[in-house]
């Protein structure tokens, strides 16, 4: 059963000093899958700061809200080689999974990691695989064996080795970041800083851009910004606003709410062409378009019934919205998770704010959190989880939300307020 | 039209206050109602809320112009006793709709910049923090289209006016309560 890949790295960004968000988790573990992740041996290499595997895999599994890993310092044992490990002993313990790993030296920084995962009931192998990093790439390879068990065990791709984008500001007079950062928090990197304000960030379906508004100009416009070459284009520069911008999942077109006819409306964009197609036309605002997974349709926010309700709208020639949500006075801001089977958003009810989801089957809503200033839903690439935008204390945290509403953790800065995260499908 | 809905807005507000008997301290939720008859849209929801801005003594004020001077003169807008000097609107949450003093205030800037070609103003529109921040850009620009549209009804030019919203993105006051959101929710028109 062992299957060796080799994997490389290069190396993406350069590290800089950027407060990191750390993340608590405040809600929820029971239920979960108990899982012993036995810290790695580090041969004929000094252990980096910051680049513990095994606790970076033993964080994201528990972050994830499905894997409740065994506290280092209550492990029975630990085994460094397949043959030390005694699986009645952990089987007695009620651990159900259990991984061991290695990382070597085998250059100046080039190093081999290696893990094993096996199934204590059944005392065997299930997953084991070989990888080349360089001491910026450990976290990255950590993220992905966390990646590889989670897909094992859940059958559910992982989302882990991934990044997220959000919006932070802080200081007299304000100054606005957008950022970019492991899904952990880590490694943060910011792509823009401005005295006026930054909305909106979202990413390509390649991981590789972020679509945002900056109104560094004094008027708002919309940019695509690679991050990788540092370069960035204006995509949406209209008379009245340039907001909301939202990739569709083949990457071919981009939604946004232009008023330059008037009133907020959605239209789409040609990324090839650039050609422009105005999709709603109402006195009411439209806005907040997010894509379905076919790339055929959109729900997006409208107050056209005199309140914010979602509304579905086929990209077809002469479809009409269909109206999604009416539970409720207030809901908007739609995140469709990639199976289209939950649209998560913000749900008002006695002058609280809090994310929701609905499933699109049988239409019923559930929600999820407790306001009172919930915003920003955006479901994890494997619909898992909803990161959003939360408050604690009167300060702009994020925060991430089980789909089932079970587990919750809180990500903040030390200093400063941040918002509007965008969970990226893939690293690239 | 316009006309219409101003007076209906007030008579809301006036029915408001009798029907609450003025109750001061007490807040009512302004989404009272929003689980009962879920899927209704009807005009409560709006109501609850102006009430709450009254009973705070707040943003509204009944007699802003009493006592103003009135005069278009080039340097009017610098004038603190002149009506001109009254340059932040303040709206009821999730409306755009200008109250009748507001409505006044603004017909004057409208009348200054007719008379003053040269004059050039930005519209800054603006939201409290409640609700999403997308809906509140596209909520901010709505206000500040309202008073456009007051503007050039009474001969400012198109051209003489940039409308910039800033959705919830620019608070006048820091703080999560009604307190600083009656204070958020405006237009401000910036003399350029």
């Amino acid at each position: 059963m062992n299957r060796w890949i080799l994997l490389f790295f290069v190396a993406c960004f350069s590290q800089t000093a950027n407060a990191v968000l750390k993340i608590d988790i405040t809600e929820g573990i029971e239920g979960a899958t108990p899982i012993a992740i036995i810290p790695f041996q580090w041969n004929s290499a000094t252990r980096l700061k910051d680049s513990d595997i095994s606790e970076i895999v033993s964080s994201d599994l528990a972050r994830s809200g499905k894997f409740s890993p065994v506290a280092e310092k209550s492990l029975l044992a630990r085994p460094q080689r397949p043959e030390d490990i005694h699986f009645k002993t952990w089987r007695v313990a009620g651990v159900d999974h259990l991984v061991i790993g290695s990382v070597q030296m085998v250059a100046n920084d080039s190093f081999k990691v290696e893990f094993r995962l096996f199934n204590v009931y059944r005392g065997e192998q299930v997953l084991g695989y070989s990888f080349n990093a360089t001491s910026a790439t450990l976290r990255t390879t950590a993220h992905q064996i966390s990646d590889l068990i989670f897909e094992k065990l859940t059958g559910l791709p992982g989302a882990f080795n991934s990044r997220i984008a959000y919006v932070t500001s802080s200081g007299k007079p304000v100054e606005y970041r957008l950022q970019v950062a492991d899904t952990d928090g880590y490694n943060p990197q910011t792509l823009l800083t401005s005295k006026e304000p930054i909305m909106s960030p979202v990413w390509s379906p390649d991981g590789s851009r972020v679509a945002y508004v900056s109104f560094e100009s004094g008027l708002s416009a919309i940019f695509i910004h690679d991050i990788h070459k540092g370069t960035r284009e204006k995509i949406a520069s209209f008379k009245g606003i340039n907001s909301a911008p939202a990739w569709s999942p083949d990457g071919k077109t981009m939604a946004m709410t232009l008023s330059k006819d008037g009133n907020a409306d959605i239209y789409i964009i040609s990324l090839q062409t650039r050609a422009l197609r105005r999709l709603t036309s109402h006195w009411s605002i439209d806005t907040e378009a997010a894509w379905m997974p076919d790339s055929n349709s959109l729900v997006f926010t409208s107050s056209r019934s005199g309140k914010p309700q979602l509304y579905e709208l086929s990209l077809d020639q002469g479809s009409r919205p269909k109206r999604l949500t009416f539970e409720g006075k207030y809901n908007s801001n739609a995140s469709v998770s990639a199976d289209g089977k939950a649209i998560a958003f913000v749900h008002s009810a006695n002058n609280s704010y809090k994310i929701a989801v609905l499933y699109t089957d049988t239409r019923v809503m559930q929600v999820l959190t407790e306001g009172p200033l919930d915003e920003s839903p955006d479901f994890a690439p494997n619909g898992t989880m909803i990161l959003y935008a939360s408050q604690d204390k009167g300060k702009a945290v994020l925060a991430a939300v089980s789909t089932d509403g079970r587990q919750k953790q809180r990500l903040a800065l030390s200093d400063g307020e941040v918002r509007e995260p965008s969970w990226a499908a893939k690293r690239k | 039209m316009k006309i219409i809905t101003m007076k209906s807005s007030v008579f809301a507000l006036v029915m408001a206050l009798l029907i609450s008997g003025c109750t001061t301290g007490v807040q009512p939720d302004s989404e009272a109602g929003a689980d009962a008859g879920a899927g209704a849209e009807d005009g409560e929801y709006e109501t609850g809320a102006t009430v709450g801005t009254i009973g705070d003594g707040g943003a509204f004020t009944g007699s802003a112009l009493e006592g103003m001077t009135i005069s278009y003169e080039k340097n009017a807008i610098n004038d603190p006793g002149n009506v001109l000097s009254i340059k932040t609107i303040y709206f009821d949450y999730d409306s755009s709709e200008l109250s009748d003093d507001d409505a006044e205030v603004v017909k004057h800037h409208g009348k200054y910049l007719a008379l003053n070609s040269d004059a050039s103003m930005r519209l800054e529109g603006h939201t409290d923090e409640r609700g999403t921040r997308e809906y509140n850009i596209a909520l901010a620009d709505r206000r500040a289209q309202s008073i456009k549209k007051l503007l050039l009804f009474q001969g400012a030019s198109s051209s003489q006016i940039t409308i910039i919203s800033y959705g919830e993105e620019k608070p006048a006051a820091l703080g999560h309560d009604e307190d600083a959101w009656k204070l958020n929710r405006r237009a401000e028109l910036v003399y350029e």
